[in-house]
């Protein structure tokens, strides 16, 4: 076994430096770099560490503290583009014009960063602890989940440097030239046959819900990635390539791509993140698991067809629209029968969201969540997105949903996992986790806020007519009038960041075993923070 | 009938139970389309871009112009008095990716073609504040000052051509010898080109015919966004040709 | 099969199979027999860190 391994990945590195040196671009080079230098630098760590490798005893958590440090690390990146590229749309100054700063560069690296380096390696840590925990089995496959996080990584890195130095499909969300998407599939199949190989060493007959929602997300995600993303590259040793879909088929391939990593690699994973942790910082179990079990059969399958809503009155077939319109309306029911599962369950403990303020920050994380998925539908009816579309309403949706769900949650996850992993009493300070709570939800606030009021006046002033039945307005004035909101929504991603910034001390200070004097909350009867 | 559980006992059969869950609907949905005679259907008019054009196109890709300019004008009276006709999917069939957008920081770009002069677009992308001053745009003065590699125009064309955008071995052999006479119009190659691609427009998009840089691609890309289907003489047929 | 077969197989057949599928999840998550099992099933995460 050791031999195959060895062999497989000298193969790895002999193909990429082959590559690197054949490359017809110096990016593609660059990158084929970086892989030959990861399947060396995997072949030496294999080689010292193969008996630690063949360990198939307790639980593999050094994955898990890797995970919780490198989803720290680009949260806070990712968060910060998020607002140098707000800062760029409300003060253009700050695009320098040069290639690598300008705004349609940074763009899909914000959104690749929050999306696939942040949201990604929280997925990864929470899905290697929750079915580890829930199965009583250590993780499948000695290395190969070592692979799949240090793999994941390096697609992150090869994606990111790629937007920079001008290597892009320009498919929203799917931005990776086709060399990086194939490494993406290689890490995900990888991830999926470890996460399987977990559940079948189960000692658990059942499997726990959140591996359900876990399942569901690696095997979608895998198959709108691949479908997505079939491209002819102009050349096997250059970066650039053509998608084989074209105009409308693009179109609807690509939203059904785009909504459905809305709705497995953002809802699915996390709410699996939510059946795990929320019952297990509130030391209850979940309200209802025959709701679990049909939230998750009517999410996932209602979810998949939605994609349309994104192209409403565009040149797509107008039955299109309308089923992806009528599921999206329909997807509201099972997105608040999850909302009432992961709330309820507190239900006999309320008083814990006055004393721990991790357990408060998942709580609202499922408000935001009960939100976004009622704006969703509404903003799905062709009505209303004919007004909503093109504008900064989208935006503020998009944010609600992930600052105030997908990152609330996260953060949660986050706080709770990093003081067990370390083996550490309690946080260092839960006085940090509570100004990070109310910092960031400010944030929101604003953000949200400015998007609405910008987004919905946007849209009017695009339709306005004077009193002799022309256009009010020239694009340029609607432009003008946004400036406002856009200094909020700077301000409001700016009090993110900064809370951002108070996470990773916290978690940081709790990693080298500091603990801060602080004096227990009002009506606590625990020790301060004690993680259960 | 469900005496043992079943989803919750076995890892496989949960796995291709949500496999066949969520390929329901993307077959459902995704499949029609490529028998729909609408969504494939040629318009008069439709060619394929000229070599310069489709070059102008990887910049416009490149540079991420998606993020903020659609290009996919909706059957909205506003719209169509600020922008031009509604979009025709056949408008877009040749486009690998789809450039349709998402967002509207800018304008829509889907008829841009012939609005505004070759100087102005030239200024506009240098400083954009020079020509518009409320403009939040990035400016991408470095476009006018690179050299466009133009190495391996045949191999993107032959991408094209295997996705299934209709060139001809024709046109793939004389890929170079076209992008150049579009940016010449002394060349003697341009009643070949022209014959090759109609309606295309043959001059020095930049303003310098020292070199042919990203900026004369992208402003030839960008001139004939939207001109090709004559909407004098275009009838639409049936609910779905649109 | 052209395009109206496919269209026509999705709306009689399809709306029939995705229904019973729905239906069928809805007994199964309701089935009286499997409410202890459930209950057990979400005690796991409480068991062990």
């Amino acid at each position: 076994m050791h031999i195959l391994s060895m062999l497989i990945l000298a193969l790895g590195a002999a193909a990429t430096l082959l590559l690197a040196i054949q490359a017809s671009d110096a990016v593609m080079s660059f990158h084929a770099g970086l892989m030959a230098l990861f399947f060396v630098v995997g072949i030496v760590l294999v080689q010292k560490r193969r008996n630690n490798l063949t360990n198939t005893d307790g639980y593999e958590d050094g994955i898990i503290r890797a995970g919780a440090i490198a989803s720290t690390f680009w949260g806070v990146v990712g968060f910060l583009v998020g607002l140098v590229i707000a800062l760029q749309l409300a003060f253009p100054v700050l695009n320098f014009d040069l290639p690598w700063t300008n705004f349609g560069r940074l763009r899909p690296l914000h959104t690749s960063a929050v999306i696939f380096a942040f949201g990604g390696n929280i997925l990864l840590m929470t899905s290697f602890h929750v079915v580890q925990r829930t199965c009583q089995a250590r993780l499948a496959g000695g290395w190969a989940p070592w692979f799949v996080f240090w793999g994941y990584q390096l697609f992150i890195v090869m994606a990111a440097t790629g937007y920079v130095l001008g290597v892009t499909q320009s498919k929203e969300y799917a931005e990776p030239e086709w060399y990086v998407d194939l490494w993406l599939t290689l890490v995900w199949v990888v991830y999926l046959l470890v996460f399987l190989g977990t559940l079948w060493k189960r000692r658990e007959p059942h499997i726990y819900v959140a591996n359900w929602f876990y399942l569901a997300f690696i095997v979608t995600v895998a198959m709108l990635h691949i479908i997505n993303n079939l491209a002819i590259p102009i050349s096997w040793t250059g970066t650039r390539s053509y998608v084989i879909w074209g105009g409308v088929q693009d179109a609807l391939t690509q939203w059904w791509y785009g909504h459905n990593a809305v709705g497995f690699f953002l809802t699915a994973g996390f709410l699996a993140i939510m059946y795990y942790y929320v019952p297990k910082r509130a030391e209850r179990p979940v309200y209802s698991y025959r709701l679990s079990i049909v939230h998750f059969w009517s999410l996932i399958f209602l979810y998949i067809w939605a994609g349309p809503h994104h192209l409403h009155y565009t040149a797509l077939p107008e039955w299109s629209q309308t089923l992806g319109m009528t599921f999206s309306i329909m997807l509201w029911m099972p997105s608040w029968g999850g909302m009432i599962n992961g709330l309820m369950t507190l239900s006999g403990a309320w008083d814990k969201l006055r004393t721990d303020p991790v357990l408060r920050m998942m709580v609202v994380s499922v408000a935001f969540y009960g939100m976004s998925t009622f704006e969703g539908p509404l903003m799905s009816i062709k009505e209303v997105n004919a007004l909503s579309h093109y504008t900064d309403w989208t935006i503020g949706h998009v944010h609600s949903g992930a600052l105030g769900w997908v990152a609330f949650v996260s953060f949660g996850a986050l706080y709770h996992i990093v003081p067990i992993m370390w083996g550490r009493q309690r946080l260092y300070s839960l006085k940090l986790v509570n100004m990070h709570f109310w910092v960031a939800t400010l944030g929101i606030v604003l953000y949200i806020t400015a998007m609405w009021v910008s987004g919905i006046l946007q849209g009017l002033m695009w339709r306005a007519y004077d009193q002799l039945g022309f256009l009010e307005y020239s694009f340029v004035e609607t432009v003008e009038a946004m400036h406002p909101f856009y200094v909020i929504r700077a301000l409001g991603g700016l009090l993110f960041v900064l809370g951002s910034f108070v996470m990773a001390y916290n978690l940081w200070r709790t990693m080298r075993g500091d603990l801060r004097i602080e004096a227990a909350p009002i009506g606590s009867t625990n020790p301060v923070g004690a993680a259960s | 009938m469900i005496k043992h559980a079943v989803f919750e006992k076995n890892s496989i059969l949960l796995t291709v139970g949500i496999l066949i869950v969520v390929a329901i609907g993307g077959i459902v949905e995704l499949a029609p389309l490529f028998y729909l005679e609408s969504t494939i259907e040629e318009v008069e008019g439709m060619r394929p871009y000229t070599p310069l054009e489709l070059a102008g196109r990887d910049i416009y890709v490149r540079e991420g112009c998606y993020n903020c300019h659609s290009q996919m004008v909706r059957p909205l009276r506003d719209e169509a008095e600020r922008y031009g006709h509604y979009s025709l999917a056949a408008e877009s069939m040749y486009d690998h990716p789809f450039q349709w957008g998402s967002k509207r920081t800018g304008p829509d770009l889907a008829r841009v073609g012939g609005r505004y002069s070759d100087e102005w677009h030239v200024a506009h992308m240098v400083n954009p504040r020079a020509v518009v001053p409320e403009s939040i745009m990035p400016g991408y003065p470095f476009l006018a000052t690179t050299a466009l590699d133009t190495s391996d125009i045949v191999d993107h064309l032959k991408a094209n051509q295997i996705v299934g955008v209709p060139y001809s071995d024709e046109m793939i052999a004389s890929a170079a010898a076209d992008l150049a006479a579009q940016v010449d119009p002394d060349s003697d190659d341009l009643d070949a080109m022209m014959a090759r691609y109609p309606k295309a427009q043959a001059r020095d998009f930049d303003g310098n015919p020292a070199m042919i840089s990203e900026l004369d691609a992208l402003v030839a890309y960008m001139q004939m966004l939207g001109t090709l289907v004559d909407f004098g003489t275009y009838k639409a047929e049936g609910e779905n040709l649109r | 099969m052209t395009y109206s077969e496919a269209y026509e197989f999705a709306q009689t057949y399809g709306l029939v199979y995705l229904v019973l599928l729905f239906v069928g999840m809805l007994i199964y998550a309701l089935w009286p027999g499997n409410r202890r099992r459930f209950d057990d099933a979400s005690k796991i995460p409480l068991r062990e860190d």
